[in-house]
């Protein structure tokens, strides 16, 4: 017990905890943002995480692995997801606004069902990985302590796009076109915004973080089938902690899930699965509209 | 007011005709036959009763496959570790998912939509999480194998039956239990009770100020849905030869999800009818090919933009249409 | 008294919705409240309902407190109501829209074993008849006239024999010739049954062609009450209301 208190062991666990909290952060995002504009729940997010992985993975092999390559390759990927999620809205999506959320789960757990056996189709079953980039592989050591550049990479990364969310969305015109959209569609239609093109625009943003998160996570976790799902779980939780539709409020619940998640395996071994589950449901059960969500009624 | 046709169908008692048909399954078909019939009867029993919620209540539960473990376990525990009899035993299962179902259901009817489709969630995850981890108790990740058949020694007494094969007694079994819990729920369906949930469902408020306590009887359905799931879970349990913690698993709740849109939400058959196309089609693609997944998605998206009412809704708008049709002629 | 009102107040993030009102409806009369649209008259029904909770003051029903019951145990006194935008059973038909609305009032909402078509089939009967909505009686609910759906919903509001009845804009969106129905239909309804009738109104020639009593309600404060005549000749209703408009 006495190595748990180890304060460089718990340094170690803080930032493999940022990092978690950072990816889930990268991916809630987008989430929470189709949410707060579209109030649609995205199930299908994780697959475009997942088909950005694999994207990213391909143009590594493709490219080489330098950095440059690297660099390549996550372009690639997320401007690809990007493009993809741009299509489903444009081709699909947008004919569900209108139906009941029910149907809207639905549509968006039948994309989940295709991109996953499209992608197992495409790339098999095998796991791929992903050997960090040159310029970031290497670590410092603080005091026995390994902190990789790729992971200090990651948690600087987190903050900068949030602080760059709250610019866009505070300080220029069409981020406030967006903050009215979420508060009232009609009105917006009304006034001559062409909603369409806006929705559209959100769901592209949104995808091309999904992307993003998932061609940065090829050299921290394997590629496999399944990883979709795992992370659509974990950013559910995380966007209900925080509330969902609130940027602040996705980054503080991805926090406080990274964070527990990377301490709370220490207190009890079989943690994980359980706990995550339990605290969304206390969320749930006292406070629904999250930390820093708004209440709905 | 309305066409003949409608009053025919009414008059001809469904559930005897259906009961009848199936009957004789083990009769006409091979053991193959027998095997997916009985699926098929349990998955009807398990779409119908989040019916109950979905269409007849408005209440979208995520997590309906809670409630169809516990049953399972409930009822194989029961018969294996402590020896009880089946129908006891099958009868607590019922009664553990009616428990369940109720503790959740009280945080969850507090909630609306969106929310309350997320917690009904979360609760089935962490019984699938105990399910899980409770190694002594359920066996943990590996199951609970080797559940007993249910001692049908009194189904000898009847000429014909007696002579048959496990597989086929238990079939019989199977659909007398199924039948008689189906019975029960459309006579729910069909109370005064089941026409407070469809005014709850068009309009909560409405039916509050109507004097109805919309919670109490969100409640009160809920549990009964998941006493529903639970026996169809004993049921399933046996069939099974074991219980496997993904009873509960979220890709459970799913699949019945699927099964009951897939037939349509608005009528009390339509969950079997689902059920009964999802099972048959996943049976036959699955000797093709191994990408399900890829097939059930493009089946609910031509679903969900085609044919929103389900496939019995389908059919009932093609029947009103003709039936317009005719009247145009004449 | 029917019902009494004492210093209602109620208040919206700083906005005063409700302020201060005080108001008596008599036994068996027709009362009307008119005022500009966002004037409160839906924020003091919804106060009297126990939709919402007021910050102070009291709602008495036949002189028991009912101030912030819960509306299912103040319907269950008495008191019904229709809504503005209005409130029915959109997937039933019309005729399964009453008869719920007795099941539910005749307690019988939680029994599990009997046939609901069966229930109330005379009282169902009546109702439509009453109603004069026999031709479309079973036609689904949400497809029917907007004047006919105002119809169904009282009959729903009717159905649990209430001794008041609280209407939210009854002729809201309907023509003149429907207005005209509907209202007599209304007045005839209330005579018939004695029921204490509170409205509220935006159709100056309805509200004075029934209402035996008018309050007129401004800004959250009730600034005139009276018979038609008395209010008619209020100046400060004139100005704020009435004046230089229909009358």
């Amino acid at each position: 017990m006495a190595e748990l208190l180890d304060p460089f062991f718990l340094l170690g666990q803080l930032r493999s905890g940022l990092t978690t909290a950072m990816f889930l952060f990268l991916i809630a995002s987008g989430l929470s943002l189709i949410f707060g504009v579209l109030k649609i729940i995205n199930f299908a997010h994780g697959s475009l995480y997942m088909i950005g992985a694999y994207i990213a993975w391909n143009m590594t092999v493709i490219l080489g692995r330098t950095s440059i390559g690297f660099l390549g390759a996550v372009v690639v990927a997320s401007l690809s997801v990007a493009v993809l999620g741009g299509i489903v809205e444009r081709l699909l999506l947008r004919y569900m606004y209108k139906r009941p959320e029910l149907y809207q789960l639905l549509f968006t757990y039948a994309l989940v069902l295709i991109f996953s056996d499209v992608c197992k189709y495409i790339w098999g079953t095998q796991p791929h990985s992903v050997s960090r980039p040159p310029l970031l592989a290497g670590s410092f050591d603080f005091y026995g302590v390994r902190f990789p550049h790729y992971d200090l990479f990651i948690i600087a990364l987190g903050p900068l796009i949030a602080f760059g969310f709250w610019v866009f969305l505070n300080r220029t015109s069409y981020g406030r076109i967006i903050r009215a959209a979420a508060l009232d569609r009609e009105m917006l239609g009304a006034l001559g915004t062409n909603v369409a093109s806006l929705y559209t625009g959100m769901f592209v943003l949104a995808a091309f973080l999904a992307g993003l998160s998932g061609a940065l996570v090829t050299p921290i976790k394997s590629v496999v089938p399944g990883m979709d799902v795992e992370i659509i779980i974990e950013a559910f939780i995380v966007v209900v902690i925080g509330g969902l539709g609130s940027l602040w409020g996705t980054l503080l619940g991805s926090l406080i899930y990274g964070l527990t998640l990377a301490f709370g395996i220490l207190i009890f071994p079989r943690f994980s699965i359980f706990a995550a589950f339990v605290i969304m449901a206390v969320v749930l059960i006292v406070r629904p509209w999250g930390l820093l969500g708004r209440p709905m009624k | 007011m309305k066409a003949s046709a409608a009053g025919l169908s009414k008059r001809i008692p469904w559930m005897l005709v259906l009961f009848l048909i199936a009957a004789l399954i083990p009769v006409i078909g091979s053991r193959y036959y027998t095997f997916l019939a009985t699926d098929i009867i349990i998955f009807a029993m398990f779409a119908t009763s989040l019916n109950l919620l979905i269409g007849y209540t408005g209440l979208v539960s995520f997590g309906h496959a809670a409630y169809f473990g516990v049953g399972a376990y409930v009822c194989a525990i029961f018969m294996k570790d402590l020896g009880v009899p089946f129908l006891a035993a099958w009868l607590l299962g019922g009664v553990g998912g009616a428990l369940f179902a109720a503790v959740f259901g009280f945080f969850c009817v507090r909630l609306t939509s969106v929310y309350f489709s997320m917690l009904t969630m979360a609760f089935a995850q962490i019984v699938w999480a105990i399910c899980f981890k409770w190694n002594d108790v359920t066996g943990g990740e590996q199951g609970y194998p080797n559940v007993p058949m249910p001692s049908m020694a009194w189904l000898e007494w009847i000429p014909w039956i007696g002579g048959l094969r496990i597989d086929h007694k238990f079939f019989y079994l199977t659909l007398i239990l199924a039948a008689l819990s189906i019975a029960a729920m459309r006579r729910i369906v069909n109370s005064p009770f089941g026409r407070m949930l469809t005014s709850i469902r068009d309009n909560a408020e409405r039916a509050q100020f109507n004097g109805i306590n919309v919670r109490l009887y969100q409640l009160i359905v809920f549990s009964i849905a998941g006493g529903f799931a639970g026996l169809a879970g004993g049921l399933f349990g046996i069939f099974n030869r074991g219980v496997f913690p993904d009873f509960c698993y979220w890709p459970k709740s799913a699949e019945v999800l699927i099964m009951t849109i897939l037939g349509g939400i608005h009528s009390f058959w339509g969950p079997s009818v689902g059920a009964a196309i999802l099972i048959l089609l996943n049976q036959y693609i699955v000797s093709y090919t191994e990408y399900w997944p890829f097939v059930l998605g493009t089946i609910l998206l031509v679903l969900l933009f085609g044919f929103p009412g389900g496939v019995v809704g389908a059919i009932i708008d093609l029947f009103r249409r003709l039936r317009s049709a005719a009247r145009g002629q004449r | 008294m029917m019902l009494s009102c004492r210093n209602l107040v109620k208040s919206f993030s700083g906005f005063v919705a409700t302020n201060d009102v005080s108001l008596d409806v008599e036994k068996g009369r027709i009362t009307a409240i008119i005022g500009p649209n966002g004037a409160g008259k839906s924020t003091l029904f919804n106060l009297i309902t126990g939709h919402i909770k007021p910050d102070s003051g009291e709602v008495m029903l036949e002189g028991r407190n009912i101030t912030g019951s819960p509306p299912h145990k103040v319907c269950g006194m008495g008191l019904a109501r229709s809504f503005q935008r209005t409130n029915i059973f959109p997937m039933l038909t019309v005729y399964e829209n009453i008869q719920s609305a007795f099941i539910a009032h005749g307690g019988k909402g939680l029994n599990m074993w009997s046939v609901s078509e069966q229930q109330f089939r005379d009282e169902t009967a009546q109702m439509i008849e009453h109603l004069a909505l026999q031709d479309i009686a079973y036609s689904i609910a949400g497809e029917v006239s907007h004047g006919a759906q105002k119809q169904v919903e009282l009959g729903i509001a009717l159905a649990g024999e209430p001794r008041m009845l609280l209407l939210d804009e009854p002729t809201a969106g309907m023509s003149a010739q429907e207005t005209h129905e509907s209202i007599s239909l209304l007045d005839r309804i209330a005579k018939e049954r004695g029921l204490t009738l509170l409205f509220t109104e935006h159709d100056m020639d309805v509200v004075f062609s029934i209402a035996h009593q008018i309050a007129v309600l401004h800004q959250g404060r009730i600034i005139a009450t009276g018979v038609p005549e008395e209010v008619r000749r209020n100046e400060e209703v004139r100005r704020v209301y009435l004046g230089g408009g229909k009358h």
